[in-house]
């Protein structure tokens, strides 16, 4: 059986870290992740692990710094939030393009400006196209889960991608919940030996990082996108194997009480909580209302979620985060894109929601849902399908 | 057509390197840059004294070396830079002229 | 052990010819010169920078190096090398690799005086056992000859044109400002080992100074100036002659600084004028026309304060 804890979603990503000992980590401090860095600097003074800990000049420098490790055959890890992230992207790229392994956990975060240290999706849903997978988490218990599982699918030779576990900044980086932890051996067993086919130091010659012709360009990212497209059966494999050791299961995404849902809240991280309690209070009016709650939101399941709401009738998307593009956030529109094939289509709208650490309180989905109903009664979502939720002077 | 080390041009995406990964070395070896040159050295052995002065300023690494003694230049490679005619210090071990093609 | 060049002549080549930097280019000449004094049983990874020299050694499928070579991107192959070192000390500690390796870094002026300077710093400060070495040919040559802050001043290179009215401290006369000194900036780091250096004679400087800094533990530094002829704009045979003519005109000072003790590693018999350096180069055309010469005595002055100070640290 696994170890109950009281800790911080934070506290939980250093302790997984911890207990899967990474040859390099490199990381710079930037609110709210900086406290997963603090309790792992611990670690490594205390030879809890033996990891080389690059406290580097930058995020820039510690993406680099990854870079190299992994391609120098390290198991390597790094930690960021928001403008830490942005200030990574260049290399974010340069990582999933060079196909090398490596967990990021992101503390999510509001990108400035103006600057703001509060949570929304902002940092990660910008690097949503940079060849990384994203697992998103509700809670410190699936922060953990996800960040012990995402080794395993970042080094599978299927898919030699590079991976990025959000949780929301101070939501639950900084809130102290009971959570299970694993017995380190079964950590260590579950993850085993990183072995890259080839790296640099293995005594013989390699080149990494060509310049790449026109030639092979193309071939070589569509070996990226391949490698996507595989991941996916990768993580439900791996989450199979992950449930037979710990009883907890996941899937590419959650359905809460979608069996005959006629009105749907897609919502990813901690606000899908919330989300579930505003279903519950209506649920038990009788109203059948359920909740999609995202996992995997690279690759993007989107046959799976385009299946899981066939049956609706209306549906909300929520975007903790907006693309300022004059159409919708980016949750909303690849749930809607995916929702297209459908035979029969549910009316689907968005919601930009929470943005620099804006209370999300169970109104704002009770509100949502009531929208929904709107939606269905008329027939019709009025051509307003970008909308917002909990700006004054709006709703 | 580029081919190399079993790698083309007309290879299909799953059958060239994962990420451009080279996984040999020095395999630029077989690229002729020596088609580049318009000026080309000739290497005169009996005027040369080996004093090895030419071998680290070619930037094309294309003076061979063995058992100390310097061998005649290597023309895949060879730009015909003129650095090492430049640099010798003895009349004629090197001269420098247009190359015919 | 005394150097010789002979001797050294016997050592595989670690970069190969194939590549296609531009006939008498001075990067390969330095990379060369510097992979050379690394030990024949010593195996090495270079990181470099985006640059004429990463460009046009490594167009997939071809490789110019003959063992590990990393490239990630323009402002970081400072801290790219010092995940490869972290990861060797790691994987050397787990006893999981038995090979000795050496890291270097190669960058170009612009990858290390200007956009890739906070990497370098960060790298040196942490102390990681690396190598970094500058080729310096003083200006962004890989994306077409524009200004750096390693540009001497009145170099004529393409967004620091030499305009038709020139007037003094105005635009229109070639760069406007001086070189940066990185290798005193480097020196403030306090890291063990910092040279400036480049090809001239036998290479033993060069040579030395590379030894030195891939055999002192911890960071080194080494500033290789590495004309580049279609920037400077002079007959590319003529590559050794304009090193020597930096150097023996102290526009190019030989020096190391080893733990904190600065020295000459060369000092010129009869300190030539700067004339002598610019004229051979069409990037400083302009500074030989009527009513320009306040330009050359501008340089000169420059050169000579900068020298003098050089002298006394070496005292």
């Amino acid at each position: 059986m696994g170890i109950r804890r009281l800790l911080s979603g934070n506290e939980a990503t250093a302790t997984a870290m911890k207990q899967i000992n990474p040859d390099v980590v490199a990381a710079y401090p930037i609110t709210p992740s900086t406290e997963v860095v603090h309790y792992f600097s611990q670690y490594v003074a205390d030879g809890e692990v033996d990891t080389e800990f690059v406290a580097v000049e930058s995020e820039h420098s510690a993406m680099s710094a990854c870079i190299g490790a992994s391609a120098a055959g390290g198991r390597t890890a790094t930690v960021t939030s928001a403008c830490g992230l942005a200030l990574m992207w260049e290399l974010l790229y340069v990582a999933s393009g060079q196909r090398l392994p490596m967990t990021l956990a992101v503390i999510n975060r509001a990108l400035s400006g103006p600057i703001n240290i509060n949570n929304d999706h902002s940092d990660s849903m910008g690097a949503r196209d940079s060849g990384w997978i994203q697992l998103y988490s509700e809670n410190n218990q699936e922060a953990y889960d996800n960040y012990v599982m995402s080794w395993r699918i970042s080094e599978h030779k299927d898919v030699l991608l590079p991976v990025m576990v959000c949780q929301d900044g101070f939501i639950t980086s900084h809130a102290v919940e009971n959570i299970e932890l694993i017995e380190d051996e079964k950590v260590k067993e579950f993850v085993g030996e990183f072995k890259p086919e080839r790296h640099l130091i293995d005594g013989g010659p390699l080149s990494v990082g060509p310049y790449d012709t026109p030639h092979f360009y193309f071939e070589h990212q569509y070996q990226r996108a391949q490698a996507m497209k595989r991941a996916k059966q990768v993580i439900l494999d791996v989450s199979k194997e992950f449930a037979a050791m710990t009883g907890r299961g996941y899937g590419l995404f959650e359905e809460y009480k979608m069996a005959d849902a006629e009105r749907v809240i897609v919502v990813l991280n901690s606000s899908a909580g919330t989300a579930k309690v505003a279903a519950d209070q209506l649920r038990a009016k009788g109203e059948k209302v359920g909740v999609l709650k995202l996992r995997v939101f690279r690759p993007f399941p989107h046959a799976e979620v385009a299946k899981a709401l066939s049956n609706a009738k209306a549906v909300a998307v929520m975007d903790k985060c907006d693309s300022f593009n004059g159409m919708g956030g980016p949750v909303f529109v690849d749930v809607r894109t995916a929702c297209y094939d459908l035979a029969t289509r549910p009316q689907i709208v968005n919601y930009i929601y929470g943005l620099g650490g804006r209370d999300v309180t169970v109104d704002n989905f009770l509100y949502v849902y009531e929208k929904l109903t709107e939606i269905i009664n008329s027939g019709t979502n009025t051509d307003d399908i970008y909308r917002h939720v909990g700006v004054r002077g709006v709703n | 057509m580029i081919y190399v080390k079993g790698v083309n041009q007309d290879q299909k995406w799953d059958e060239i390197n994962v990420g451009g990964n080279i996984t040999e070395g020095g395999t630029a070896l077989d690229v002729n840059t020596g088609d580049w040159r318009i000026m080309i050295p000739r290497f005169h052995e009996d005027k040369c004294k080996q004093c090895m002065l030419c071998f680290p300023v070619c930037p094309d690494s294309a003076i061979p070396v063995q058992n100390e003694k310097r061998l005649d230049f290597n023309f895949k490679h060879c730009k015909g830079c003129g650095v090492c005619f430049k640099v010798c210090p003895f009349e004629g071990a090197i001269t420098w002229e247009k190359e015919d093609k | 052990m005394a150097y010789n060049l002979k001797k050294e002549s016997n050592k595989p080549e670690r970069l190969t010819g194939g590549h296609r930097l531009c006939a008498g280019c001075g990067a390969s000449v330095a990379v060369r010169g510097v992979l050379r004094a690394v030990n024949e049983e010593d195996k090495t990874v270079c990181g470099v920078a985006t640059c004429c020299l990463e460009v046009s050694s490594v167009l997939f499928p071809f490789t110019a190096w003959q063992e590990g070579f990393i490239h990630c991107a323009f402002e970081n192959v400072a801290a790219t090398i010092s995940g490869v070192e972290s990861n060797y000390n790691a994987l050397k500690r787990k006893g999981k690799i038995t090979d000795n390796y050496k890291f270097i870094a190669f960058g170009g002026d612009g990858g290390t005086y200007d956009i890739g300077l906070q990497s370098l710093s960060g790298a040196m400060e942490r102390g990681h056992d690396m190598v970094y070495v500058c080729y310096d040919n003083e200006a962004y040559m890989n994306t077409g000859l524009q200004r750096s802050s390693s540009t001497p001043k009145f170099a004529e290179v393409s967004t620091a044109p030499v305009g038709t009215k020139q007037a003094k401290g105005e635009m229109g006369v070639g760069k406007g400002q001086h070189k940066k000194d990185l290798t005193a900036i480097i020196v403030g780091h306090g890291v063990p080992y910092v040279a400036q250096t480049t090809f001239t004679n036998n290479f033993k400087d060069l040579h030395e100074k590379a030894y030195k800094a891939h055999y002192t533990p911890g960071p080194a530094f080494l500033n290789v100036l590495a004309p580049c002829p279609r920037g400077w704009r002079y007959p590319a045979e003529e590559l050794m002659t304009i090193t020597k003519l930096a150097v023996e005109t102290c526009i190019w000072p030989l020096y190391e600084v080893e733990d904190g003790e600065w020295k000459l590693t060369y000092e010129p018999k009869k300190k030539l004028p700067v004339e002598d350096y610019l004229k051979l180069q069409g990037r400083f055309r302009h500074l030989f026309k009527k009513g320009n010469e306040w330009m050359i005595e501008d340089l000169q002055a420059h050169v000579d304060k900068k020298w003098e100070q050089l002298l006394k640290k070496c005292k």
